[in-house]
């Protein structure tokens, strides 16, 4: 799905130039379900903005579902975006001045899916997220993880081939975290490829395959046993519960 | 361009900005709304301008003769040009189709006229029978000069209103007889003169007798002439300034005065006065053009300005509809459709407001260089136009600047 190949990125501030990405190989099949670690500077971020086309890389290959990607202009790069991926972030952005449903069927609007169906499918991912009662609420009017589920509808709304997350857990409490976690795991289960950057060991071990960025180098690349959220979650309400005892 | 979800956008976009909306709307519509009522009043001028020329239908050209300024086929300058009969009826052959009224003159100011115990002092002007037309003048009083007295030498005079009321004093005047230098003439009419008192301070006797009283010869003072009617300004313009220069050409040959001597002879033609007139509205009309559409140039930059802050508030928002599909054009779209909205909707507003301005005023006004200010059809899609327009050239750079967003930094925009 995914093929990348001595990928390399640097920014430039005046003079001072930061080399971040220096030299990645890396590689995603269908279906698997990756998270990216690494400590705050680790490259992470820029590397999940290069998966995601927001970014380019200096040199190197990145190859998507076949396709090259590479000196994309604008239009095209949309396109792709559209297409291949859909983003969850830390910071949820939804537009907050549109329903969870209008942001939901917003990726299908600008695919150019007529109105009536476009309702009908973004109202589908909504109760696949367990949100219908809630469509026609503002974003503000939904808590965090209401909000990362509206989120996380909106980029399965366009039927992606790879979901990229950035922290998506990074705003929410643990118990908040591991029910979202249980929902991006349950997607990954119908066969969907997903990318997710952390910090959080514990969010980590929900994947199935763990890869450590250190001063732009993957110094680590392992398949680790996962951990399901939903068990995860009942452990910390047990211990939640024990203590307020 | 025009599909539901984008007018939603435009209108939630508003509704969360009223008042910086409405702000941004005012300069607009006070823009288009000063331009309008600029343009009506050009137009009210150019009525009322219009209207004066039209009721003394002056096409009247008149020809005065005097000291030549340039040395010429060896004749110094300073010589005094005499115009005679002869010229007047080379005038009045060579041109004998187009001309309606003409009439030389020959005048003299400052003549004692007595009648009985009352006297006064009054310009003696000869003249033709066609003058009274020439002048604008209405008889009130018996006649004017006729052919007989032309050809016969009559002392007859026809007396303005003043000279009349100033020897008479309201009684009958008509085959009375008055005394100017010495000299007996029958009253035989009494006319009045829409140019008031100053121009009814004049006796007109017959041009023949005027000469030979004189001892004037064939000599004239002037010539006056009036052109045929056109239907078109431009044409009756066209041919009054033929007319005037074959004019001024001829008497310069036969007096043998410079082509380029400008005080020799002496023509004005009321035409050319008012095409003056014309062309000073046009330029005040361009004047008009120009305030306004700097007032409206104000208003697209205020709209431009408030379009860029919103692009700058909705960066991120822009951003996400990138990471999530949105094409650049889709962005630019966006935006330059909110301008356009926002520009057209103040502008008919402003322009509505003046129409309705012009309407309920317009009528009321009453002076005599502005009549009915209004604006036709053409102006008022002129500056729709002008409108959309300027809606696209305020969102242009916004729109252009959304456009550049880049999603990642938008993102980072916390």
């Amino acid at each position: 799905m995914i093929e990348i190949k001595d990928l390399n990125k640097s920014y430039h501030m005046g003079s001072n130039s930061l080399h971040v990405l220096k030299g990645i190989d890396f590689s995603v099949k269908e279906g698997e379900m990756v998270s990216i670690m690494g400590s705050s500077g680790s490259g992470k971020s820029t590397f999940l903005n290069i998966l995601g086309m927001l970014d380019e890389a200096d040199s190197g290959s990145y190859t998507l579902d076949g396709k090259p990607i590479k000196n994309l202009n604008e239009k095209v790069a949309a396109k792709y975006r559209n297409q291949f991926l859909g983003f969850i972030f830390q910071s949820f952005n939804l537009i907050n001045y549109k329903s969870a449903l209008d942001n939901v069927a917003m990726p299908l609007y600008y695919q150019g899916v007529k109105r009536a169906e476009r309702m009908e499918k973004a109202l589908h991912y909504l109760e696949k997220v367990g949100l219908a009662q809630w469509a026609t609420h503002l974003p503000n009017e939904l808590s965090g993880g209401q909000k990362q589920r509206v989120a996380i509808a909106r980029a399965l709304a366009s039927d992606p081939k790879v979901l990229l997350a950035d922290e998506p857990t990074g705003a929410l409490d643990t118990q908040t975290s591991y029910e979202v976690m249980e929902l991006i795991q349950n997607i990954n289960d119908e066969g969907k490829t997903i990318l997710l950057v952390t910090h959080e060991d514990d969010i980590a071990h929900m994947t199935k395959r763990i890869v450590n960025l250190k001063d732009g180098l993957i110094i680590d690349d392992s398949n680790v046993t996962q951990v399901r959220a939903s068990v995860a979650k009942n452990k910390h309400l047990q211990s939640k519960q024990t203590s307020n005892v | 361009m025009f599909n539901i979800e984008r007018w939603q956008e435009i209108f939630d976009t508003i509704s969360k900005n009223k008042l910086r909306t409405f702000l941004t709307g005012l300069s607009v519509a006070s823009g288009i709304f000063i331009l309008v009522i600029l343009l009506a009043i050009g137009q009210g001028m150019e009525n009322g301008i219009g209207q004066q020329f039209e009721d003394d239908a002056a096409t009247r050209i008149s020809v005065w003769t005097g000291v030549t300024a340039e040395s010429y086929k060896g004749l110094n300058p300073g010589r005094r040009i005499q115009m005679d009969n002869e010229d007047y009826t080379r005038a009045e052959q060579k041109n004998i189709d187009q001309l309606e009224y003409k009439s030389g003159v020959y005048s003299v100011w400052g003549q004692l006229a007595t009648y009985g115990k009352e006297s006064g002092s009054y310009r003696v002007e000869g003249v033709k029978g066609d003058y009274q037309f020439l002048e604008n003048e209405t008889i009130v009083a018996g006649r004017y000069i006729n052919e007989s007295d032309l050809a016969n030498n009559e002392k007859v005079a026809i007396l303005g209103n003043r000279v009349y009321l100033d020897l008479f004093k309201g009684q009958n005047a008509i085959g009375e007889y008055i005394e100017i230098s010495k000299i007996k003439y029958k009253v035989v009419g009494v006319y009045t003169d829409p140019g008031g008192e100053r121009e009814e301070t004049r006796i007109f006797i017959p041009l023949t007798t005027a000469q030979r009283v004189y001892a004037a010869g064939n000599n004239l003072r002037s010539m006056v002439f009036t052109l045929e009617k056109q239907e078109k300004f431009e044409d009756a313009l066209a041919a009054s300034e033929a007319f005037s220069a074959s004019l001024e050409s001829d008497l310069k040959q036969r007096h043998t005065v410079s082509p380029t001597d400008e005080r020799a002879i002496n023509i004005n033609n009321t035409l050319e006065n008012a095409k003056r007139f014309y062309d000073l509205i046009a330029m005040i009309r361009g004047f008009f053009w120009g305030v306004g559409i700097c007032t409206i140039i104000a208003g697209v930059v205020g709209v431009s300005n408030i379009m860029l802050i919103i692009v700058k508030e909705r960066t991120k928002e822009i951003g996400i509809r990138k990471a999530i599909g949105a094409q650049p054009l889709s962005i630019i779209g966006m935006i330059l459709h909110e301008s356009i909205f926002v520009t057209a909707i103040a502008g008919f507003l402003g322009l509505i407001f003046s129409l309705i301005l012009l309407e309920l005023v317009g009528p009321l006004i009453e002076s005599d260089y502005l009549l009915n200010p209004s604006v036709d059809f053409g102006v008022a899609i002129t500056t729709v136009i002008i409108l959309i327009i300027a809606g696209a050239l305020a969102g242009f750079i916004p729109a252009r600047r959304a456009a550049n967003i880049k999603p990642i930094v938008a993102l980072r925009d916390e």
